[in-house]
């Protein structure tokens, strides 16, 4: 065999992974790249005195990951011109490892901090690289953040432009960069949640469910069929919050503030919903390893249907005035297209591959949970432009109410938290959830001690970022904004 | 037209009347730590063990560190006695950062600022927010300070665009080493005098990546910080309350 085949959030013993030799390693990927499947996460990772790389491919059609490794030296041919969705993870490979993939037409640092291993290097300064340009006389380059106008994280953006159209967006990130998967090494410990709740604040569920996930797989504990269902309406919540402020952004950004009002509003009560489950509007402290830290009794149940409802009736209001104002769509229709083919090439992930006809959701392709048992449509849009990405959101709050609604009206009895088995030595598990902004893959794995000896942590805004770059070509500079917000990426979640 | 109209009907006053009442928190929601010292085994320290950010000390009485406090539970869960829980108080902030601790003694809340700093930004105060290295969670609950329902404009309180443009700055996250610069400049561009309000317990005290090389350990490490809003993330109610003690809109006697 040449690939160890695993189910999202099954563990096996890491010494079963398949070791190929490099030029073996590039053809079984490119060969299931090519049959359909997508690289969910490609790293480095150091094997005794020498380097191993590790790639997890997903196949949704199968519902399967498979695994497989090679042995490298300082340098190994490139996958990217042949495969460009792994251009990213190959350049964080390099930067962390400083192992080079020759060849690579784009190979610089993603995240601007000293590599793992080797020798010392000088400083390492944020966006101190050779940025993509464009010459000719009426070329002019445009270069914004890292600290941005509004109340949001920090990046630097650096436009080529003729006049106002975009030849070229290149986005460089780091600034975020806060060490937290290199943290997570040597774990489970006291932090450890804490770090995964925080990788990105905005999908505090969807990351701690994974790593509770693979921690569980890790472990072989059975959650409940209680604690299962209550994860899933906590990771709809969370959702719901996200998409519903998505949309009312995207309302403000073209200046029709009626619904940028209503839904700045809306998305509050939706982070309320999930403070009433655990006291946090971000879902702090809910999913824990075994279960979730906080029960929903009936009265609660109620009064969180009773809200939810409310909910979806005022943000149903307020986003189908967008659909119905002319000048709202002759913003939204048109702006920031990314082609069905782009996307697949890419591997985008999330409401943005689902905006361009790509029918990927890792809840319908690697049911995991509740949504083994419970199954939500996947929504999908083919304009790909921004009105797809709008839209896709609307659809999936309204799927996302629908299977809260299901699931409080038959809820399991079962114990909401059991105790977890500490890991098992030598195993790796992968686990994938789709947060709000698409798929987020945790693949732990451990040592002979059964502590991670490593924790590989791939946000969606990983594989999405270069998706934004694509959109602003030949666009107007701005529709920026507009684009971005369509997006809406996490800069923690992809600096780590 | 009609369809707006009908919308905003619909949609009705949302503003809450925040600081003449405070809304209703909801009854899970994880405010000011309460200890009750007397509770304690002698010997015990279940709770400063746990703890993932080493908030809690033992010895001659529990004190918990607000700064650097993620309130996630793991210390009531662990406390045989329920000698500590936390209880329903979202008023955090503080203005010197050893009012941070909550001892069991009456909370040291965040005090106005002198007579000329009040006259200058009590009625009008311009912020720059910086985010280095935060989770967007603080950032998206200051944020929702700009909505309908706390409508921060109402206080004279307006995020503005340009460091130029600002009396202050608000911080969040712990400071990554690659934001220090970054940091360091808007601080530089701001006009004097100005302030700064740390957010949250990153940048208070590093919060879960206190020292870590990527980062500093908060915004104090490299500038003076004049308000600290504990909490992880605050909530909303927590940091509006510490910016009007801050301003002086709340009298510091006020204790609702």
């Amino acid at each position: 065999m040449s690939v160890l085949v695993l189910r999202n959030g099954e563990a096996a013993d890491v010494r079963k992974i398949p070791s190929l030799s490099v030029t073996d390693f590039r053809r079984v990927v490119l060969e299931e790249v090519a049959r359909g499947s997508r690289i969910a996460a490609f790293f480095g990772r150091p094997d005794h005195e020498r380097m191993r790389l590790v790639a997890v491919l997903a196949n949704a059609a199968e519902a399967t990951l498979s695994l497989c490794s090679a042995e490298v030296g300082d340098a190994y041919p490139s996958l990217t011109p042949d495969c460009p969705q792994a251009h990213w993870f190959e350049r964080e490979i390099q930067e962390q490892w400083g192992v080079r993939p020759e060849g690579h037409p784009w190979l610089k640092p993603i995240r601007f901090h000293r590599p793992y291993r080797g020798g010392s290097v000088g400083e390492v300064l944020p966006g101190a690289t050779d940025f993509f340009r464009v010459e000719g006389e009426e070329v002019h380059e445009v270069a914004v953040g890292p600290v941005h106008a509004g109340i949001i994280e920090p990046g630097h953006f650096r436009f080529q432009c003729h006049g106002e159209k975009v030849f070229h967006l290149e986005i460089s990130l780091g600034y975020q960069h806060r060490g937290a998967e290199r943290a997570l090494a040597g774990g489970p410990g006291k932090r450890s949640i804490p770090i995964v709740e925080t990788v990105a604040g905005d999908t505090t569920i969807g990351h701690a469910l994974a790593y509770a996930e693979a921690l569980e797989g890790l472990g072989r504990t059975r959650v409940s069929a209680r604690a299962q269902a209550l994860r899933g309406i906590a990771l709809e919540l969370e959702r719901l919050a996200n998409h519903a402020g998505d949309v009312g952004a995207l309302a403000n950004d073209v200046g029709y503030l009626p619904t940028a009002a209503y839904c700045g509003r809306i998305r509050g009560d939706f982070l309320n919903l999930t403070a009433l489950l655990c006291g946090n509007r971000f879902g702090r402290g809910f999913v824990r390893p075994g279960g979730v830290g906080f029960d929903l009794e009936p009265a609660r149940a109620s009064q969180l249907l009773e809200r939810l409802q409310r909910a979806l009736e005022d943000v149903r209001v307020a986003v189908n005035l967008l659909w119905d104002t002319s000048s709202v769509m002759a913003r939204f229709e048109g702006t920031g297209e990314v082609s069905r083919q782009t996307c697949e090439e890419l591997g985008l992930v999330g409401p943005a591959a689902r905006a361009s006809g790509v029918e990927r959701d890792a809840r319908q392709d690697f049911p995991a949970g509740i949504f083994r048992f419970a199954h939500i449509p996947v929504s999908t849009c083919d304009s790909g432009d921004v009105y797809a990405r709008a839209y896709v959101r609307w659809l999936e709050i309204q799927r996302s109410v629908a299977f809260i609604r299901d699931q409080v009206a038959s809820l399991p009895s079962g114990e909401t938290l059991v105790k977890t088995a500490p890991p098992g030595p030598d195993r790796i598990c992968v686990s994938l959830v789709e947060g709000w902004r698409g798929e987020i893959c945790h693949v732990a794995t451990t040592d002979e001690a059964g502590r991670f000896a490593a924790y590989k942590i791939v946000d969606p805004s990983f594989h999405n970022w270069i998706g934004l770059a694509m959109a602003l070509r030949g666009q107007q500079i701005s529709d920026f904004p507009l684009c971005n917000k369509s997006f809406n990426l996490s800069y923690c979640g992809h600096d780590l | 037209m009609w369809n707006e109209l009908l919308a905003r009907i619909r949609q009705g006053h949302r503003t809450t009347d925040f600081p003449r009442s405070v809304p209703a928190m909801p009854d899970r929601f994880r405010g000011r730590p309460i200890i009750e010292a007397g509770k304690c085994v002698e010997g015990c320290r279940e709770c400063a063990e746990v703890c993932p950010t080493g908030a809690i000390v033992v010895g001659g009485g529990v004190k918990l560190d607000l700064g650097r406090c993620l309130f996630c539970t793991e210390c009531t869960n662990a406390c045989p006695r329920g000698a500590i829980r936390f209880g329903q108080d979202h008023r955090l902030a503080a203005s010197a950062r050893e009012d941070l601790m909550v001892t069991g003694e009456a909370p040291t809340l965040a005090k106005a600022l002198d007579e000329e700093a009040r006259r200058l930004f009590g009625r009008s105060l311009k912020l720059r927010q910086v985010s280095a290295g935060g989770c967007n969670a603080c950032e998206a609950d200051v944020n929702v300070l700009n909505t309908v329902v706390f409508d921060l404009g109402r206080f004279g309180i307006q995020f503005v665009a340009s460091p130029r443009h600002a009396d202050g700055l608000l911080i969040t996250g712990p400071v990554t080493a690659n934001m220090k610069l970054a940091l360091q400049k808007t601080y530089e561009a701001v006009p004097t005098p100005k302030i700064v309000i740390a957010v949250g317990a990153c940048a208070i005290s590093g919060g879960p990546y206190a020292d870590h090389p990527e980062a500093l350990n908060g915004a104090s490490s490299s500038i003076p910080v004049d308000l600290y809003v504990p909490g992880c993330p605050p909530h909303p109610l927590t940091i509006l309350d510490g910016l009007l003690r801050m301003l002086g809109q709340i009298p510091t006697s006020d204790l609702r």
